[in-house]
Parts: C-alpha cells; sequence; structure tokens
C-alpha cells in the first residue's frame, strides 16, 4: 500500500505543470464560475463532468475553437493568482493530442518545429521537381508546349507519385483519428447527431463568439474576419479539391485529358478556389501576426504560419501556372507548383492541416453527447 | 466620473450621449478596471412578460416583495421601485453599447426568471462598456486614485489625484464601498464577546481597490449617509480563497445540502430556510458571527452532484470521526451533532428545485425543507469564511442621484452605485440586485450630472453675456 502510495505521488508530480494538468486545474476553476458557458461548446461541455482526466481535457481541447472570448471575459485570467488562461492550455493539449495520436506514433514528434518540417519538406520537394523536369526535358525552359503538363511529366508519373502520398498520408490521418476517437470514448453516431456536428463544422458556429459578433484577435472586441478568412481558406480549398476530382473524373471515366480550356469545370472551380485560398490565406496570416499574444500557444505559431503560407504558395503557383500555361516558363512553374502540392501532401498528418480532422470528431462527440442525459443533477441556485 | 465599474460607465456613457465631455477615473490599473462588476453575472430584471432571455414574468410588485423580504423591510421604497421600473427599461440600452446577454446558466434553475444573464459574465460587460466608452470620445484614466474632493457649499468643485487638482462643472462618485479597507473593517466590526477582532479573518472577494476614501471623506464633510458599517454582502466562502478577487467560484453552494457548524461542532442556524441564492448572502454574516468567524459545511455521499463543484476539493473521509479530525474540530462533538440531527429528521419527499417537505422536528436551530439524514460515507467538509463582496455604508440620495448635504440636494455632485446601494438595500441581498441599482443610479447620475454642466454653461453664458 505504502508503495502503491508512493507511486500515486510520483505519478501525481510528474504530471505536475503538465498542459494536462493545468488544464484540469483551470477547468475546475472554470467549473464553478460558468460565466462563460454562452460562448461555446467547450464550457456546456465541461459542465456535464466534474472530473477532467487526460482523455476529457484531450476532447475539450480540441472542441475550443481558440477564439479567444473567454480569456478576455475571465475574472481569473493574469493577473489574477489563478492564472486562467483557457485558450492557451487548450491550445497547449491540442499540440500534445496531435503528437500522442500522429501514425506511425514516431512522427509525432515531426509537430515539434513543425515550421522547419514544412519548409524543409517543400524546399526538397521543388527541388526535387525542379530537377526531375530538367532531366526529363532536358532543361527548365522550352517552347511553348500549349500548356500540355503531360508533354513535360506523364500523366501516370503525375498519379503514381501523388496518388501514393496523398493515399498515405490520408491513411496515417485516419488511423490518427480513429485513435482519437477511441481515446475520447465517443459513443454512437446519430443522423441528427452527425448533421448539427457537421453543421457546426462547416458554418464555424464556434467562431461566432456565441452572440454571433464574431471572435476576438488584437483585443476584447470582436470581430468575424478570423471566420470569413477561415472560411474563404476553406472553402476555396474544398474548390480546388473539387477542381482536381472533376478532372480526374475528366480523365478515366470521359476521356477528357488536360490541359482543359479556361471555361472548362476544373479550370473555373480550381480558378475560384484559387482566388479564395489566396484572400483566406493573406486574411489569416494577417490576423494571426495581430493576434493577442495571451492567446493560443506561441510556440505553435511557426506551425500555424508555415501551413497558411504553404496553403497561399500553392495558390499563387497555381494561378501563375495557369496564367502562363503556354508560355516557355511553365516547365518551371508546373516543378514550383507540384513542389508545394508535394509539400502539403507530405505534411497533411503532421502539421496544421490535421487540427480540422480533430476538430470535427471533437464537434461530433459533443453533438452526440448533448442527446445524453446528463446524470449531474446541480440545482444550488 | 470617479470610478471605473458598472456604474461609473453607466453614468459616463450617459452623460456622453447628452453631450457632456466626460473624463473617468480608476483608480485600479487597465487589468484590474471595473471594480465588483467583474465579477457579476447578471441583472435581476423585472418584466411583464417573456422577453428574449427572461422567462415567463416577473412583476413589479413580486421584485418589491423579494426587496422587502431580504431587506428586511430597511429600504426605501421610492428608490426601491425606481430601481425596479428602470431595471425593466435597460436591457436595450446595454445591449447597443455592447453588452449581450445569454440564457441563464446551468445550475441556476432559480434564476432564469429574474435575472438576465451577461455572456461572459461581469467583465465582458466591463469590457464593452469601456470600448463603447472610448468610440464615443469619454477620456479614460487608469492608476488614477482620487484621494479627496474639494466641496464648497455643498458643491463639487475639484479632484484631487494626489497634488493633481481637477477642476469639473459636475462630478459623480460611484467608487464603490469600503469593503477593500481592512482597517475601517476592524474598526467597524470593533472586537466579540469572544474577545476576537472578527474583521481579521473576513476575505474580499472582489477588488482589492475600493478602499472607501471619499466615502469617508464626504460623510466627515457632512453628506447624509445611508446604512452603517457593519452591513454588507457576506457569503459563506472556502476557507482557501485569495484575499482578493476570489469572485464566485470561491463560493460553498452546499450548505442547504447538509449542515453547518461552528468551531464547536454546533450548529447555529437554518441551513433550509429558503432557495440558496435567496440566502446565500446571509451566511457569510452569520458565520462573521461564530467564534472564530470559521463554519464548516458537512455533506454525506448522497447529495454529491447536486450542488455546483466547489473550487478546491474538500476534506474527504469514510467516518464522521475522521472528517471531524481533517477539518480541526472535536470528533465527538460532531458525531453528537449529527446524531441529533439525523434523530430529527423528518424525511419526505426530497426535492431540491421545491421548498420540500424534508425537515426537522424538535431541533433548534431547526432545518425547514431539504433536511436529510447525514448518513452515508464518505462525508465531505467545507471550512468557510466570510467573504465580504461589498459594504452598504454609503451617501444618502434621492430619484436624481443627488449626494445630499442637511438633506439638500447637491446641484452638481452625483453618486450611483454601491456607494448608495444602501439605499435601497439596509441589509440582505438578492442576486443580481447590485448592478440593478448600479445601472439604473449610473444612468440617472449621467444625466444629471450632464444636464447640471449645462445648466452651468448656461449660466457662465449669461454672465459672459451681462458683463
Amino acid at each position: 500500500m505504502q508503495q502503491l502510495n508512493a507511486l500515486v505521488k510520483e505519478a501525481n508530480e510528474l504530471a505536475m505543470g503538465t498542459p494536462e494538468s493545468e488544464a484540469d486545474r483551470m477547468l475546475q476553476i472554470c467549473n464553478a464560475c460558468r460565466y462563460c458557458e454562452g460562448f461555446c461548446a467547450v464550457f456546456p461541455a465541461m459542465t456535464r463532468r466534474i472530473e477532467f482526466t487526460p482523455s476529457v481535457v484531450n476532447y475539450l481541447a480540441n472542441l475550443c475553437h481558440n477564439c479567444g472570448a473567454c480569456l478576455h471575459a475571465c475574472q481569473y485570467a493574469p493577473p489574477h493568482e489563478f492564472g486562467v488562461n483557457i485558450p492557451r492550455v487548450l491550445a497547449q493539449v491540442r499540440k500534445d493530442t496531435y503528437m500522442t495520436y500522429a501514425w506511425p506514433k514516431s512522427f509525432g514528434a515531426l509537430y515539434k518545429s513543425n515550421g522547419v518540417v514544412v519548409s524543409v519538406a517543400v524546399s526538397l520537394s521543388i527541388a526535387f521537381f525542379l530537377l526531375l523536369s530538367a532531366f526529363l526535358n532536358g532543361s527548365l525552359s522550352s517552347g511553348p508546349l500549349d500548356g500540355n503538363f503531360y508533354a513535360v511529366f506523364s500523366h501516370n508519373t503525375l498519379a503514381l507519385m501523388f496518388g501514393a502520398v496523398f493515399g498515405f498520408s490520408i491513411l496515417a490521418i485516419a488511423i490518427g483519428l480513429a485513435h482519437f476517437w477511441r481515446g475520447i470514448s465517443a459513443g454512437a453516431i446519430s443522423a441528427s447527431a452527425a448533421s448539427e456536428a457537421t453543421h457546426d463544422a462547416l458554418t464555424l458556429k464556434y467562431l461566432g463568439g456565441g452572440h454571433g459578433d464574431g471572435c476576438n484577435n488584437e483585443d476584447d472586441a470582436f470581430s468575424l474576419w478570423r471566420k470569413r478568412f477561415h472560411h474563404f481558406t476553406f472553402y476555396g480549398f474544398m474548390l480546388c479539391f473539387a477542381a482536381t476530382s472533376v478532372a480526374t473524373i475528366y480523365h478515366y471515366f470521359l476521356g477528357l485529358h488536360a490541359p482543359y480550356a479556361l471555361s472548362s469545370l476544373p479550370v473555373i472551380l480550381g480558378t475560384l478556389g484559387g482566388i479564395g485560398l489566396l484572400i483566406g490565406p493573406a486574411g489569416l496570416l494577417y490576423l494571426n501576426l495581430q493576434r493577442n499574444s495571451e492567446h493560443g500557444d506561441a510556440s505553435q505559431k511557426p506551425m500555424d504560419r508555415a501551413f497558411i503560407v504553404l496553403l497561399f504558395m500553392i495558390s499563387i503557383s497555381g494561378l501563375l501556372l495557369l496564367a502562363y500555361r503556354d508560355t516557355s516558363a511553365m516547365v518551371a512553374l508546373l516543378a514550383v507548383h507540384l513542389g508545394f502540392v508535394m509539400g502539403f501532401f507530405l505534411t497533411m498528418p503532421y502539421g496544421k492541416f490535421a487540427h480540422g480532422f480533430y476538430r470535427v470528431a471533437a464537434l461530433l462527440k459533443n453533438s452526440i453527447e448533448k442527446r445524453q442525459k446528463n446524470h449531474l443533477q446541480f440545482g444550488a441556485d | 466620473m470617479i470610478g471605473g465599474g458598472n456604474a461609473a460607465l453607466c453614468a459616463a456613457l450617459m452623460a456622453r450621449e447628452a453631450g457632456a465631455s466626460v473624463l473617468l477615473l480608476e483608480a485600479a490599473p487597465k487589468e484590474w478596471r471595473g471594480g465588483n462588476s467583474s465579477h457579476t453575472r447578471n441583472i435581476r430584471a423585472m418584466h411583464d412578460e417573456p422577453q428574449d432571455v427572461m422567462l415567463e414574468a416577473y412583476s413589479e410588485e413580486e421584485y418589491w416583495q423579494d426587496v422587502l423580504k431580504v431587506t428586511s423591510g430597511i429600504t426605501d421604497e421610492f428608490l426601491a421601485r425606481l430601481v425596479i421600473r428602470a431595471s425593466s427599461q435597460c436591457r436595450g440600452w446595454m445591449r447597443h453599447h455592447g453588452v449581450r446577454f445569454q440564457a441563464p446558466l446551468s445550475g441556476t434553475l432559480n434564476l432564469s426568471r429574474t435575472n438576465a444573464f451577461f455572456m461572459g459574465g461581469g467583465k465582458a460587460l466591463v469590457n464593452a462598456y469601456y470600448r463603447s466608452a472610448e468610440k464615443l470620445g469619454v477620456d479614460i484614466r487608469y492608476e488614477s486614485p482620487v484621494s479627496s474632493v474639494e466641496i464648497q457649499d455643498g458643491k463639487f468643485i475639484a479632484a484631487y489625484i494626489g497634488d493633481e487638482r481637477i477642476e469639473a462643472k459636475t462630478c459623480v462618485l460611484a467608487a464603490g464601498g469600503f469593503e477593500s479597507n481592512r482597517e475601517w473593517l476592524k474598526e467597524a466590526w470593533g472586537t466579540n464577546q469572544y474577545g476576537e477582532s472578527p474583521a481579521d479573518n473576513f476575505l474580499i472577494r472582489g477588488t482589492r481597490y475600493n478602499k472607501g476614501v471619499l466615502l469617508k471623506q464626504l460623510i466627515s464633510l457632512g453628506a447624509d449617509s445611508v446604512s452603517d458599517p457593519t452591513q454588507a454582502h457576506m457569503v459563506a466562502v472556502d476557507a482557501r480563497a485569495p484575499l482578493y478577487d476570489g469572485g464566485i467560484c470561491t463560493r460553498i453552494d452546499a450548505v442547504s445540502f447538509g449542515i453547518v457548524v461552528n468551531k464547536n461542532a454546533q450548529r447555529f442556524s437554518d441551513e433550509g430556510e429558503d432557495f440558496w441564492p435567496k440566502r446565500y448572502a446571509f451566511w457569510g454574516r452569520l458565520v462573521a458571527q461564530q467564534p472564530g468567524q470559521i463554519g464548516y459545511s458537512i455533506i454525506d455521499s448522497k447529495v454529491l452532484g447536486r450542488f455546483m463543484p466547489p473550487v478546491f476539493p474538500g476534506e474527504k473521509a469514510d467516518t464522521l470521526e475522521e472528517l471531524a479530525i481533517k477539518l480541526g474540530i472535536d470528533p465527538k462533538a460532531l458525531q453528537e451533532t449529527v446524531k441529533t440531527y439525523n434523530a430529527a429528521c423528518r424525511v419526505g419527499t426530497f426535492d431540491h428545485t421545491i421548498l420540500d417537505d424534508c425537515h426537522t422536528e424538535g431541533l433548534e436551530p431547526a432545518k425547514t425543507h431539504w433536511a436529510l439524514p447525514i448518513d452515508t460515507g464518505p462525508f465531505y467538509g467545507y471550512t468557510v469564511r466570510p467573504g465580504v463582496t461589498f459594504t452598504y455604508l454609503g451617501l444618502k440620495t434621492d430619484e436624481t442621484a443627488a449626494v445630499r448635504f442637511n438633506g439638500v440636494s447637491s446641484a452638481n455632485l452625483f453618486v450611483a452605485g454601491e456607494m448608495m446601494a444602501g439605499n435601497v438595500l439596509g441589509k440582505g441581498y438578492a442576486a443580481g440586485i447590485g448592478m440593478a441599482i448600479g445601472t439604473a443610479f449610473g444612468r440617472i447620475a449621467g444625466t444629471q450630472a450632464a444636464k447640471a454642466a449645462q445648466t452651468l454653461n448656461q449660466s457662465q453664458g449669461a454672465e459672459h453675456a451681462t458683463a
């Protein structure tokens, strides 16, 4: 028994000061206060509990959209001796989530210096495609190729390379997500829960601040711009994804091969998406630079910014490629664009991109548990 | 405007909207601005029918009866009704200045009909008002504690921040009570029958900046006052709460689910007299009157999860004896108290959402509702101390929020918030009424101050014209 006590004590000491134990400490304070219940889903979910185990903290952390409202409204925020900063501690826990659930596990370490990881992955990818096209094409410039990318790389080469990396990345994300889902013991999914979670994710409901005025950025004032720029980014990305999917269908099922005309569906979707992916990331980067230093986890800023810049570069290189596809610059532009895309594909499961998947899983769990009976029956007030 | 909480901000906004140029002097640095308003969460609001976040109806008469009951009649009906009526009309204006309301918080069942909750609580409200004030061009100075005011024949002349003299045509005092002035509290509470200085054991739930400097000065200058310096909003708080700014989360809400004993392990009041929101502000005072100003809230496992989780874990033990030892009280005496209490319990149908029929018989003091025997281990105990939210000693005022000297209203000195809440609250409290008083009188004071400044402008204009 004494030995057990000693072990428990040791474990407690080891747990002291970890983001998870700090989150537990702060959430106990929040749960006795509850003023922030109206802002988002985190606090109502908190009130269903009186204990905050690592699994619960993991779930709440990924439910948090880091809007900042609860920090500015907090009577216990620094300089108060309780030092409550929920957006920061939950951001720190999220980083642990990403690292813990990354697959293969050892790759979780790539989150530690994620800005460097993304930069290196992208640089190597670009270098690789430049060298490859120089090798295949003899040089990086050429006579006009009528916008035919496959004159540089064969369709099959591209499909194989990108398909393999994309497939692996999606598999890695799926495995991580499945572990996470089990870890937060989410329960059975009903249609209404799924539809609510989808709605909350697609509308970024919880960047609305509960009152619809938006979230905080540099100070206690609310703004809808983060929500809007995120929409530009997300829907821009989805349009680009749609463009690629339509092009795949054209290629394999309709026998319609690239290059596609400017008026074709893939080009229209890709162009619109590309514009979204310029406006959105540019705005998000601006807001990120203006962001109050008390929000979130400073050590993750390089990861956030690397991802934002990467999306922007994918888009601008893609649009330049479209604009100059009929010129001699096409080969070099194509290599650069493919390099950015490959860099993105490689780091998908090990960078900011993953946040969306964990967020959606947490939203889904939230929608599931909201439909379950709350066994706590507080009636004090 | 002297002060930086809800009342001062309401006054500043109203005066600015009326065209006055406004300087707001907040004693605290920016990160601690807002005084006790930052710790509030709702406003008690009259409504005759369901309105936005407010359910059903809460009539003027019912509101007034609640005020009458909690104050035992030590109130001013005219001013109380003024506040009540104003509370039904202020939310649109509050929204206009950025305050957002929300559905009642979980665990606040009994307040859902009577109180409108601020989204994010009082600090979010304070932030919204400061943003609006800045936008409207109110000049805001932090770390500017006013040390004295210059009064001549009942008229405000100037305020001093140390050596700096600030003249103004008119002034609103909204600088809070004196609860963070420990010397004054000590003086007011004196020595009790046990030879103790009770105030030494008080914790302050709110700001450390409410020193009552101007309250003291005004009273010494002959301003009429109300209430007495021992009256205050006092809550039983966890003894481990910080000395200042513990706010809401240090409250112990377990009281009506068990018993509360003093350091001799004896009960001293009816724990089940009424719903907790109507009673919690009495328990600080009850504990303050006990020897050592300490109490122990004792519950058993049956009622876990029925009250808001406390911020610090309580002592836990499988037997009452062990619990008493952990709490530092006499185990035999506690066992005896619980035994007597348990034997007196007449358990009917327990329901903590109504005034149920579980009560004691032949016990002194009785527990009139929610009386369940304490018999299911593990047992839990919370040590409580008196936590002062704000003091009620204030300046007497009238429907114009004017400060009065020997029954005569000052032409240009007004008062709002905790500095005059004692006009309505001679004693006792009902949740959300402080914000109702602060909002109503802050707005009146701001309007009247702007009017006074305008009158002065006109008379000065006339002087220039005749000169």
